[in-house]
């Protein structure tokens, strides 16, 4: 049996029939490539809500907090449910990466990249709001235990808001650094295929100068195991930290011995569903869908299903105790009687329906592979669990103890434009990220093509699974290219490995004529009375030999270079001997057909 | 003595990983192998040394657990011991549950930020750092193997190589050692 064997109930996780070379050339295509329009309206937008966002952020420092809409008895409420809500959506990355990696889960490859940058991007937010909440935020480096001095009063390690600095500055220092080890053989395939010099020079150094030596492989696996050991735990730590934060008051509805588990599991429901709104976008214009498959959504929806599900018996859990104490003090929690009917009712009511009800519609497979319903599923989750949040911090506090200060809150115009500002910053980043960065571990994923790859798993059922799984590639010589300088190559050894090209029986002359009318055939011949030639130099890809060779065969025109497919580069390739470069990779025809239009 | 090398390029993992047994099996001595993923079992069939990166990290892990325990107790118990919330700081071993969050952060920190530095070291990954693939393909879909010729016959371990089903094969001559 094959050592590439996989099930074959299993649906391929890659489809198409993808060679190594075409995974590299579709997944670098986004960044080689220009950013089309809806790209920079989507950038626009998000750079106006982010600039806005500064804007109130600036305000709020320059003026103080009382800019917000807190009062006496809600002391915390759209900051720290923001954070809250920030924290929970970067969870799914690290679980992604680190726990599907532990279960080698191979559906994992094709979205852990974006997860993991989502994951930095999301707690990039989380982190603003503590800062800006202190008020004076040039004054951050006081939650550091560093001496001082006030004689060297020390930060105080009881508190659980200084566990969350340690938590969340560890989780982001780690996702990130996990994050770009991933990164290093993609950006090293971007550096390698990149053609204008800058580009090459911008990845060369991202790339770090990866080159993929076997020992250099041995060891990135190894990191990357242990990693994931790391981050799970600390995926668990962070969310359970910042559940500490309620759960350690005496605050009721807050202090609650479930917080811990409950908050984990909602934030990773959350995650998930921020991962789904982006991907689900993201394959669609970058062109993924070969990769990103109904598959990949229905897996991701069953695992928001489970952590939904979770969830939902944590409230029931919570609305049980509540009642079963019979204390009329927890009739006010956020999950009670009393909730449900008083002035919060429609917060109450929008988290039971987006966390509890919605998302039981994924228990129907048609459902989960529905790409336009997991869509809405995955907002609607990402509002109900912003009210989640709401719904602990600002109901739990706005009946406290003494009936004299019962009081509603009211956000202004800086709170939400704040948090408007963030999911701005956040999409800014994400954008740029999607323009700048292999979205998807491209390396890693070439490793599972053999056994996931919807074209090897159909070679295995049509011919056994005993069968071959050697690509046949006929590529051009690109010729000695190397990163090395000063390096000699010689090609001192005539071994042919094509026969038919050296049968001395048949003229290579006539063998030649006969291909360059079949590529004339194909392509159309240049009529000069009629027709003008073009500058054929300005397709990326041809200089001024090739031109000439070009304009030798019979190709003069972009209108004859843009009906080119692949079998014509072939033939030409054949034709010219020594051909440089790669005509599909830089897509003659699609260039040719852009300057036609020009004209 | 000049330490030429081949270079034998191949277009399949499976391919590769049966030539590196081939190869091996003839005593030719392989210097390295550029491949554009990690292909499993070719540290194996190379005869390369398992990785000591997760000992390392233990070990790293060992360190930030001391100086998460040692900062804590300093800070807390002996340079300023405080009475917070009627549960005061004198004893480390009473304040010890209060810390574990921190202690267990500071583990993470540190083994996963210095396993990574070591790997980065150990494999000279870093920034500006200029890339050594010699075939730009091999990180898109060509699989790179350098032999080592020795004093072997040129022709002859040419000749063997493609017929391990290499689909390109060069002569790389280093120059002197200066």
């Amino acid at each position: 049996m094959s050592s590439h064997y996989e099930a074959p109930i299993r649906e391929p996780l890659v489809l198409g029939e993808k060679s190594y070379h075409d995974v590299s050339v579709e997944i670098g295509a986004p960044i080689l490539g220009r950013a089309n329009k809806s790209w920079w309206i989507v950038f626009t937008i998000s750079l106006v809500a982010f600039l806005w966002g500064l804007g109130c952020i600036i305000y709020t420092v320059s003026t103080g907090i009382g800019v917000w809409g807190l009062n006496k008895t809600i002391g915390w409420a759209w900051d720290i449910t923001n954070f809250v809500w920030w924290v929970g959506i970067g969870h799914a990355g690290t679980l992604i990466s680190a726990v599907l990696l532990l279960f080698r889960q191979k559906w994992r490859m094709a979205v852990n990249r974006s997860a993991e940058a989502m994951t930095i991007f999301a707690v990039v937010q989380a982190g603003l709001f503590p800062i800006i909440h202190m008020g004076r935020p040039w004054l951050a480096y006081w939650v550091l235990p560093i001496p001082n001095q006030f004689g060297s009063l020390w930060v105080n390690f009881n508190s659980p808001l200084l566990w969350d600095v340690f938590a969340i500055s560890t989780y982001l220092s780690i996702s990130l650094v996990f994050w770009w080890t991933g990164l290093l053989p993609d950006f090293a395939m971007i550096r390698d295929r990149a053609t204008k010099p800058f580009q090459k020079k911008i990845y060369s150094i991202l790339s770090f100068g990866w080159t993929g030596r076997a020992k250099d492989w041995q060891r990135f696996e190894e990191v990357e195991l242990v990693l994931a050991g790391l981050a799970t735990p600390l995926v668990l730590s962070v969310h359970t930290i910042v559940s500490f934060d309620f759960a350690t008051s005496v605050v009721p509805g807050w202090h609650s011995t479930i917080y811990p588990p409950y908050f984990v599991a909602g934030a990773v429901f959350s995650g998930f569903a921020m991962v789904q709104t982006l991907l689900i976008i993201m394959r669609k214009v970058l062109h993924l869908e070969d990769y990103i498959t109904v598959l990949h959504i229905d897996y991701m929806n069953q695992i928001i299903l489970v952590t939904g599900g979770i969830v939902s018996v944590a409230y029931i859990t919570e609305y049980f105790m509540g009642w079963y104490t019979g204390m009329p003090y927890e009739n006010y929690v956020y999950l009670s009687f009393g909730a449900a009917t008083g002035p919060y009712w429609w917060a109450f009511w929008a988290l039971i329906i987006c966390n509890m009800v919605v998302p039981l519609t994924l228990w129907i497979r048609k459902y989960r592979r529905n790409i336009i319903w997991t869509f809405v599923v995955s907002i609607i989750i990402n509002i109900g669990m912003w009210f989640e949040r709401f719904d602990i911090i600002v109901i739990d506090l706005s009946k406290d103890r003494l009936t004299s200060s019962w009081t509603l809150f009211q956000p202004t115009f800086v709170d939400i434009g704040t948090f408007m500002g963030t999911i701005g910053f956040f999409f800014v980043l994400f954008l740029l990220y999607a323009r700048t960065f292999p979205v998807i571990s491209q390396a890693t994923l070439k490793g599972i093509l053999k056994s996931s790859g919807e074209g090897y798993k159909r070679l295995r059922a049509e011919h056994g699974d005993d069968v071959s799984h050697v690509q046949q590639l006929d590529q051009g010589d690109f010729g000695p290219a190397a990163n090395i300088s000063h390096k000699r190559f010689d090609n001192s050894f005539a071994y042919s490995r094509n026969p038919v090209a050296t049968n001395p029986s048949v003229p290579s002359e006539q063998v030649r004529q006969g291909k360059i009318a079949q590529l004339l055939a194909n392509i159309g011949v240049f009529d000069a009375k009629i027709e003008t030639q073009d500058d054929l130099q300005r397709i990326n890809g041809v200089g001024p030999v090739l031109e000439q060779k070009l304009h030798q065969i019979g190709i003069f025109t972009y209108t004859q270079i843009s009906r080119m497919t692949d079998v014509d580069y072939e033939l030409l390739k054949e034709i010219i001997s020594e051909f440089p470069g790669s005509p599909q990779q830089d897509d003659w025809a699609g260039q040719a057909l852009i300057l036609k239009n020009e004209k | 003595m000049a330490a030429n090398k081949i270079h034998a390029i191949y277009t399949d993992d499976d391919l590769l990983l049966q030539a590196v047994k081939q190869v091996r099996a003839e005593e030719y001595q392989i210097s390295e192998v550029y491949t554009p993923f990690p292909v499993h079992g070719l540290d194996e069939a190379m005869g390369l040394a398992p990785t000591r990166l997760a000992i390392t990290s233990f070990l790293y892990g060992l360190v930030g657990l001391a100086v998460a325990v040692w900062m804590m107790n300093y800070m807390m118990i002996v340079d300023w011991p405080q009475n917070i919330g009627g549960k005061p700081s004198f004893s480390f071993h009473q304040n010890m549950p209060a810390f574990i969050p921190i202690m267990f952060e500071m583990t993470v920190f540190f083994a996963g930020h210095l396993m990574v530095i070591t790997f980065y070291m150990r494999s000279r990954l870093w920034p500006f750092k200029q890339a050594e693939n010699p075939d730009l393909r091999t990180t898109d879909d060509h699989f790179l193997m350098e032999v080592d010729v020795e004093n072997h016959d040129i022709d002859k371990l040419a000749e063997f190589l493609y017929n391990t089903g290499a689909s390109e094969i060069s002569l790389v001559k280093t120059e002197e050692a200066h």
